[in-house]
């Protein structure tokens, strides 16, 4: 009976399985919470590159700053630039959002859930696919955010990336690999032609701390709760077993 | 062993307090006397867990509450307030959101419990309805509460559940306004929906609760045999397959909450968000009236109801679509609180209920879960006929249940219980 219900129930779970694909995304990344390196760094590219369009209205500078491992002094003196703001004030911004609207046609977003709303995967492959197009007011558009209206604020580290036809490992819809090189022809393949500050690994691990911060940002209770956790898994395990040999001990006499 | 003075003591307590309050009596009529079949198994873990994810629910509510601004201009900054500045807060607002679907799959296992073993049948029709109630007030309950954080999905879900009273002919536009407060979802609907979550329906909750087991201990506890254990009784008019709920089962439902427990702060401290389905990732995003998230589904728990409605996509006698849909859905509940009166068979248990039960129950419980899992997702053509075949099979359980369970062979039921 049991099996035969089983049975039923698998061959009925391939309807309801597709699943709702959204487009799939060309980077991915693991947030590390416990490299405060990796952390700190982020930060610093935050406060430089992003704080000022991007607030984050909920995140407060000590925080961050106990959580990350950031003195007090350092974070007053390198990353809160505003006179305005205070160590213990959240991350806000200067820029009005209706003027911000005027200047780009939409406000930057708050940041501070977007790890949560969006996923870390999207921030690292958004920030790491803008490409130049002339056409655009910014001089560049995004392969994962179409027609964006944020400019490509991380330049001048990343380079001149560009969209170009090429040769590439990933597979391309509707293309056999070549049976030589294994390759498949693509004319969306983006390519830095003229380098930045940095190299392109190089940037690839700063935009990892830049996310990797975001997703910090975005629950920076998860290092508490993963730091718990175990304990109080432990105690709730140890109390089972205490619970279980005293119902055993009860229940002896019932048959 | 103990000091006399202070057991004669506390008896001069107890006695004080019994000669004002019933204590004693109420101690043994629900617990220490009130006796249970010894043979209930696995399913019966449930009840007692409901109980205590609804003490949960009460006691992070009140704390959340304290810090908690129900307004439309506070509300979301108040949540992530609770989250980074309250002392604990985190863990306080993940048990509270953690603990909304803890409810439901509780409940829901408690109820299948209720339809494996014909719990719902004489004379424990009252026990049945008293619980359909709790579980509509509780539905309603979570409703409002999914409003308070003010995220996308908060608002949006909101909308598209309020505006289907809209589609009630000739009253739905006034009736859904009236419920709103506002001619769409805004701060005042927030406010009320505050109150009736926080107040109103946790008392009527509560209320009902203590209905249900009052009923329940006038009857007593069905088993998974079915069998009337009052039937047989020793010398001293204790049911001889009976054993007192305090302590057996209180300790065996101790081993239940462990295990509960166990799992229950796995998904609080690893998986709060439940894998986007305890809480949905649009609602990381404040409200937003003018932007309209690019595909609404309500939270898990309302999903098979959800399928049900959406399933409808064709009028008949004039009634449009969407009215219709909102009939089946409200008619899927309604027609769990007849179900007493529905079962016709002669005896209470699946295990001694003839085949036709048992797979009538298998397909009701599979398109159960079908439904659930088509809520979550986008239509498409196939869904949709998918949810039709479901929505049938749901209501065939019910509708066909007074013929399939008449005429059906049952199999004898025993005199006592098996174990």
């Amino acid at each position: 009976m049991k099996k035969q219900l089983f049975a039923l129930l698998f061959a009925l779970l391939p309807v309801t399985a597709m699943a709702a694909g959204g487009g799939s995304l060309p980077y991915s990344m693991d947030p590390d919470l416990q490299d405060k390196a990796s952390l700190q760094n982020g930060m610093k590219l935050y406060v430089n590159y992003c704080m000022g369009c991007h607030s984050l209205e909920h995140q407060r500078f000590s925080r961050a700053a106990t959580d990350l491992g950031i003195p007090q002094d350092l974070m007053e003196n390198n990353l809160i630039f505003s006179p305005e703001l205070a160590y213990n004030d959240q991350m806000h911004i200067a820029m009005q959002a209706d003027d911000a609207e005027d200047w780009f046609g939409a406000a930057p977003p708050d940041l501070t859930l977007e790890a949560r709303l969006r996923g870390t995967d999207w921030i690292y492959s958004y920030l790491l696919s803008f490409y130049q197009d002339k056409e655009q007011s910014t001089g560049v558009n995004n392969a994962v955010f179409d027609l964006v209206a944020m400019p490509n604020v991380l330049e001048p580290l990343q380079g001149v990336q560009e969209k170009i036809c090429a040769a590439t490992d990933e597979p391309v819809e509707g293309q056999s690999p070549d049976p030589l090189t294994g390759k498949y022809q693509s004319c969306d393949v983006l390519r830095v032609t003229q380098p930045g500050e940095m190299e392109p690994d190089e940037f690839k691990d700063a935009v990892y701390d830049l996310t990797n911060f975001l997703a910090y940002v975005g629950e920076p209770s998860k290092l508490k709760a993963q730091a718990l956790a175990p304990k109080v898994l432990l105690f709730i395990f140890v109390l089972g077993i205490i619970c279980y040999f005293l119902k055993r001990e009860y229940w002896r006499d019932i048959h | 062993m103990g000091n006399p003075h202070k057991a004669k003591a506390e008896r001069g307590i107890m006695r004080w307090v019994d000669d004002r309050f019933p204590a004693t009596q109420m101690w043994q009529e629900h617990l220490s006397k009130y006796y249970a079949p010894k043979n209930f198994n696995f399913w019966y873990f449930f009840g007692s867990l409901a109980l205590l994810v609804l003490v949960n629910q009460i006691l992070t509510g009140v704390w959340l509450t304290m810090s908690y601004n129900p307004t439309a201009e506070g509300a979301f900054a108040s949540v992530e307030y609770i989250m980074r500045d309250v002392e604990w807060g985190w863990l306080i607002r993940y048990m509270h959101t953690t603990g909304a679907s803890a409810f439901f799959v509780v409940v829901y296992l408690h109820m299948f419990r209720g339809l494996l073993y014909g719990s719902y049948k004489a004379p424990r029709e009252l026990v049945w309805i008293f619980g359909m109630t709790i579980y509509l007030a509780l539905m309603a309950e979570a409703f409002m509460g999914y409003l308070l954080p003010w995220g996308q999905m908060s608002y949006w879900g909101a909308q598209v559940i309020i505006s289907l009273f809209s589609a009630i002919p000739a009253i739905g536009p006034d009736l859904a306004q009236w419920v709103r407060g506002d001619f769409l979802i805004s701060g005042i609907t927030l406010n009320r929906f505050f109150a009736l979550h926080v107040v109103a329906l946790p008392i009527v909750i509560l209320a009902l609760v203590v209905l249900h087991i009052i009923a329940l201990h006038e009857v007593g506890s069905n088993n998974p045999d079915g069998v009337d254990i009052k039937k047989k009784k020793d010398e001293t008019g204790i049911p001889l397959d009976g054993i007192p709920f305090h302590p057996y089962y209180t300790v065996k439902d101790l081993v239940g909450v462990a295990v509960f427990l166990f799992v229950f702060c796995v998904v609080i401290f690893y998986f709060p968000e439940g894998g986007g389905y305890f809480i949905e990732k649009p609602n990381f995003e404040p409200a937003n009236p003018l932007k309209t998230p690019d595909h609404i589904a309500p939270v898990w728990y309302f999903t098979p109801f959800y399928a049900i409605l959406r399933a409808i996509t064709f009028s008949i006698f004039g009634l449009d679509a969407k009215f219709l849909g909102v009939i089946f859905m409200g008619g899927a509940i309604a027609v769990l609180f007849v179900l007493p009166w529905l079962d016709r068979s002669p005896v209470r248990s699946i295990r001694y209920k003839g085949w036709f039960s048992k797979i009538m129950l298998a397909l009701f419980a599979i398109s159960f879960i079908i439904l659930g899992v088509l809520g979550v997702l986008p239509v498409s053509e196939g869904r949709t006929i998918l949810a039709q075949v479901c929505t049938v099979i749901y209501f065939a359980f019910f509708l066909l249940m007074p013929f399939y369970t008449r005429l059906e062979k049952t199999k004898p039921v025993p005199e006592r219980v098996t174990g």
